[in-house]
């Protein structure tokens, strides 16, 4: 690990100078992913800003009947809290889809989002990789690619997103808040991670020195049909393959509203806004979500070893629609994914 | 007192209290003044060679000892028979920071010593070194020519008997038939517990290497044939081990550059690998294997072919037994078994958990399962049909083998009888497809040359002691056990010590040996302790045993008894407080009866039914239940016995729906070198599971009539768990793991 120094921050302006007035330096949440990218020398950071000391822990309604996630409140307090549970039952389970139990107890929401790709050549210093050494090349393209992408890649990087909350949020389409150097803005949660293009070094769209300071969810919460779907290869502790959320509002059996996002399988979580509005005013039918499923994986494109996600996503697809229309699914309680 | 009879009881483990208390040391927490520490650069090439190491650069960082390389080792040892360990392969044994060749990659190029571990691994990650590429071939699917026949080189390989009967005859003229080949990939071992050497520099060239081995004595020979050391003045120990499964079988360069360092440097050193460094030593070899079966209308074998082709390295012919199984397992006239290996730019494959066998029962027993079908049997009733009364190998009998037994007991348990034939005709309360599948195996039952001894206080207390190992299986519970049964003591006044070159030597912890070697050897020694207290106690004034015989009398609740007569007894510790004797020690070595044994097939056996369910849109399989039946002649302890067959089963479930080690050829360099991509399985995965032992009495194999049980609970796991998954879904996976993109 790179000798780096090290301060904490207790107010967010004084994390965003410090930050600010270090080149090469990082933020440090809960470190779950962080710590590990520099054991493994993926990131070297010089400096870190430690961030547990700031006042963004809390989890809080908001006057338009949102609630407002604390960028520092960790997975785990995030996804047991009353209100996530009762009212956003999709946030929950995804988030306990993820990593393990001591990890969503240190993970943090603002973390989370910042997490960075598993692709097998981004953490291994032996080969090249376009996101970790912009220009040395893609070694998954032409490779073992099974965790890799299918929507949205470039001919420069075909990683994906880890993250399961990630793809909850993106259905739920929180507004992301931010403060930088030039102060504080929002950013809508699909506009927050970014396609690679040409730049797959750029996970997202903050400018240089913003943190996040929260998530703000709007009132809809999808928490009567919804379904959040992990397929991967052990039932637990395991990156997703691909993963489905859904949210669906219906009147009698037709769908009123939609949300409908994947994870495992782009650079960033991939949110449909097209299959949504094919969603809405149709009959929640296994045609229909057939119809829909082949639609989200139309512009999909395999790479070998990953090729096989283009039929599961949209198997996947279907299922967590049926599950949503169904409107049996809960919040989970102790166990998850453990039922065979 | 109470009872001293606790072989064959479900005893807790005797060092359970120090593992969960964390008082139990491992060989990276052994504290030692003025310790320095290494890490190790790793080859980020596959083959070529070092052209230039910048090692200057950083060792102008303050804090860093040395950087050891090709360039600076002291001279060693020069031919290639001192580097050779007990269970070295074939060839020529790999010798780290050797010369400038690559030859796989992630080798060790370099080792650097610095003051403290971040400071090491800081240096390790700065070094510069230039390469000079070469062409490497990595696949093995592309050297399948180039298989060879190899020689008998490595302890305990056997190659294939010669062929019997005219089988491609029998199954060109055969009612029922089948070809096929599967393939499983890599698999590491991965233990939880990291390669650590922890080297207590002794002063004047004597050092005690605290070392993660299934081997103290193999590790010792090596280093003091490498070094040039005295068997004195290098002491290796491993008291406790987190987990081995075959990785600690031979001695690793972590040991090697650790002791380097340590002799050269004149101070303690510790060096630890890291997880991605635990896939750079060895591994289960990726295996292809072509089964071809015929059956007679009967549903009798007409005919059997097995050939297997795996990979090695460039410098060692890496063996195991894959095929020879198939040829003893069931009763078949017509046999051919072949075996190849084939060179690749890699490091030697090594032993892990039931090597050979584990992969040959994964194309045996889906192969006997194809069969079944073909000839329109249920594969239990198939296996019957064909069971085996004599090892048609070796042309002998078995020594014992309960298997019809277990296959009996096992399928009435499991309630195989309201099984139906068809696949995808079964499902579970959910209404999911559900699948019942079996597989089972063969292993040998193995007894190596043993020593051990043993010291008894007059306060009654005993220490036993001999050089194994303990890995986790309870060698320190079952040889406590027979310990204290010989000798009619309770098991708390027993300390049982090992791992210890300063112990008699006992064999590699490894191949279901150690209970049937080791434990020999301890009872053999108490018993001889006991003839020394019977001999004290006769002496005793009015000793009521005084015109005993030693036949006759026995070892019970802290007595010294006659047989016959229960009320004619001695206290044992009154005869040792009689005798005036502070200590008395017995120590002996017991090898195998080879004149006993000769005449027979010595192995254990066993069945495994599994039952799963799987989603058929999107390919997920759950393996809900499990009953593991097992001929293993006599349990000395129900408790960690089950738990071995228990952790087999884990295995197997791992090798068939997750486990490999993915290889980019390209790089040549497996790439999912971590614990969040090399998929084992986790609690989630794991449902119900049943052992049932079907105990066998067998005074052949050896004196406490044991076959070893840490191997064989594996064998036909994987196989049954891909039988069970066509059974559910009519999909016959033959190219391991069974993952989801292979059911969609």
């Amino acid at each position: 690990m790179n000798p780096f120094t090290y301060s904490r921050a207790t107010a967010v302006a004084d994390a965003v100078r410090d930050k600010a007035s270090h080149p090469d330096s990082e933020y440090l949440g809960g470190g779950t992913n962080l710590i590990d990218l520099m054991k493994e020398n993926v990131a070297r950071p010089t400096h870190l800003v430690g961030l547990n000391k700031l006042p963004l822990a809390d989890i809080e309604t908001l006057p338009d009947g949102g609630l407002r996630l604390g960028a520092l409140a960790t997975n785990a307090d995030t996804a047991w809290h009353d209100e996530v549970k009762s009212r956003y039952p999709l946030l929950n389970q995804a988030i306990l889809a993820g990593a393990s139990p001591q990890l969503r107890n240190a993970a943090t929401n603002g973390g989370n989002l910042m997490q960075r790709t598993r692709c097998y050549y981004f953490y291994d210093l032996a080969t090249p990789c376009n996101k970790r050494e912009p220009g040395s090349g893609c070694s998954a393209i032409g490779g073992y690619n099974r965790v890799c992408g299918i929507l949205g890649t470039s001919e420069s990087c075909i990683a994906t997103h880890p993250s399961d909350m990630c793809v909850a949020l993106a259905a739920l389409a929180p507004t992301v808040r931010v403060s930088g150097p030039n102060g504080d803005r929002t950013i809508a949660f699909d506009d927050f991670h970014r396609l690679p293009g040409n730049q797959p070094e750029k996970d997202n769209t903050l400018e240089p020195g913003e943190l996040i300071t929260g998530l703000d969810l709007p009132a809809k919460g999808f928490e009567k049909n919804f379904s959040y779907l992990k397929l991967r290869d052990r039932s637990s502790y395991a990156f997703a393959l691909v993963s489905v959320a859904a949210g669906l509002e219906l009147e009698g059996n037709t769908i009123t509203d939609a949300r409908l996002a994947l994870g495992g399988v782009a650079h960033k979580p991939w949110r449909d806004q097209e299959a949504e509005n094919m969603l809405k005013g149709q009959p929640a039918t296994e045609d229909t979500f057939r119809r829909v499923a082949a639609k989200v994986v139309a512009d999909a494109k395999g790479h070998g070893s990953n090729d096989f996600k283009i039929e599961l996503a949209k198997r996947a697809i279907v299922r967590a629609l049926k599950q949503a229309a169904e409107g049996n699914q809960h919040a989970a309680d102790v166990f998850l994914n453990s039922n065979p | 007192m109470s009872t001293t009879n606790y072989i064959g009881k479900p005893t807790s483990r005797v060092d359970g209290p120090a593992k969960v208390t964390g008082t139990a040391t491992y060989a990276a927490e052994y504290q030692v003044a003025n310790m320095a520490y290494g890490y190790v650069v790793s080859s980020p090439i596959a083959k070529g060679k070092i052209t230039k190491i910048h090692a200057d650069e950083v060792l102008a960082l303050p804090g860093v000892v040395q950087v050891f390389s090709h360039e600076n080792v002291p001279s060693l040892a020069w031919f290639d028979r001192s580097y050779k360990d007990l269970v070295a392969p074939g060839g020529s044994p790999f010798r780290a920071l050797h010369d400038a060749e690559i030859k796989f990659s992630q080798q060790p190029v370099a080792l650097i010593v610095a003051e403290n571990f971040e400071l090491a691994r800081y240096a390790a990650s700065v070094l510069r070194i230039e390469y000079q590429q070469e062409d490497h071939e990595t696949s093995l699917e592309t050297q399948r020519a180039k298989g060879y026949e190899p020689g008998a080189g490595k302890t305990g390989f056997q190659p294939p008997p010669a062929p019997r009967g005219n089988p491609d005859k029998a199954w060109e003229e055969a009612p029922h038939r089948m070809e096929a080949e599967y393939v499983h990939g890599a698999q590491h071992h991965n233990p939880m517990e990291l390669f650590t050497t922890t080297v207590e520099w002794r002063g004047e060239g004597k050092i005690t290497a605290y070392d993660k081995t299934q081997g103290v004595y193999n590790v010792q020979q090596y280093l003091t044939k490498i070094f040039g050391l005295k068997k004195d003045d290098c002491r290796v120990v491993n008291e406790y081990m987190g987990g081995g499964f075959g990785a600690g079988l031979r001695p690793q360069y972590s040991a090697f550059l650790a002791v380097l360092a340590a002799l050269e440097l004149k101070r303690s050193v510790r060096l630890t690998l890291t997880r991605e460094q635990m896939f750079s030593f060895g591994h289960r070899p990726h295996t292809l294997q072509y089964l071809k079966l015929a059956a007679n209308a009967d549903g009798t074998l007409a005919a059997l072919q097995h050939h297997a082709l795996h990979e090695t390295s460039q410098f060692e012919d890496y063996t195991e037994n894959v095929v020879n199984w198939s040829g003893m397992l069931y009763q078949c006239e017509n046999v051919k078994l072949g075996y190849q290996i084939a060179k690749l730019d890699m490091y030697t494959p090594l032993d892990m958990r039931a090597p050979g066998a584990a992969s040959g029962s994964i194309g045996l027993e889906i192969a006997m399962d194809e069969m079944a079908y073909a000839a329109g049997l249920d594969p239990l009733e198939f296996r019957l049909r064909n069971y085996a009364e004599r090892d048609q190998n070796v042309d002998k009998p078995f020594s014992s083998k309960k298997l019809r037994d277990c296959y009996h007991q096992g399928a009435a348990k499991f309630g195989w009888d309201k099984r139906t034939q068809a696949p995808g005709s079964m499902r579970n309360g959910d209404g999911k497809l559900m699948g019942w599948g079996v597989g089972g195996g063969v292993w040998d039952a193995t007894q190596q040359k043993a020593a051990a001894k043993a010291s008894i206080t007059a306060d009654g207390k005993l220490t036993v002691s001999t050089a194994t190992g303990e890995n986790g299986t309870g060698t320190y519970t079952i040889m406590s056990q027979i310990a204290a049964e010989t000798l009619g003591l309770p098991i708390e006044a027993v300390t049982f010590k090992l791992g210890d070159t300063d112990l008699p030597e006992s064999p590699l912890q490894g191949g279901s040996w150690t209970a049937a070697s080791v434990g020999s050897a301890v009872q053999s020694t108490c018993a001889a302790l006991g003839e020394k207290i019977f001999k004290l106690a006769q002496k005793m004034d009015d000793s009521p045993l005084r015109d005993a015989k030693f036949e006759d009398v026995e070892f019970a609740s802290g007595q010294l008894r006659l047989r016959a007569d229960h009320s004619q007894a001695v206290v044992l510790r009154d005869v040792l407080q009689a005798s005036g004797e502070a200590k008395l020690e017995a120590d002996s070595s017991v090898m195998p009866n080879m004149v006993k044994q000769n005449g027979y097939s010595l192995h254990s056996h066993n069945v495994v039914f599994v039952e799963v369910t799987v989603d058929e849109d999107l390919g997920t399989v759950h393996v809900t239940r499990v009953l593991n039946a097992v001929a293993a002649g006599r349990i000395l302890n129900l408790k960690t016995a089950r738990s071995q067959v228990l952790g087999s089963v884990v295995w197997g479930i791992g090798m068939a729906l997750m486990e490999e080690t993915v290889m980019d050829h390209k790089f040549g360099r497996y790439m999912n070198h971590n614990f969040a991509e090399y998929h084992v399985p986790v609690n989630a995965d794991i449902h119900d599971i049943d052992v049932l032992f079907v105990e066998e009495e067998d005074d052949i194999v050896n004196p406490l009539g044991v076959k070893g049980i840490g191997e064989v609970g594996m064998l036909g796991v994987a196989a049954a768990v891909a039988n069970a998954v066509f059974h559910a879904t009519g999909k016959r996976v033959r190219d391991l793991p069974v993952m989801i993109d292979k059911l969609l």
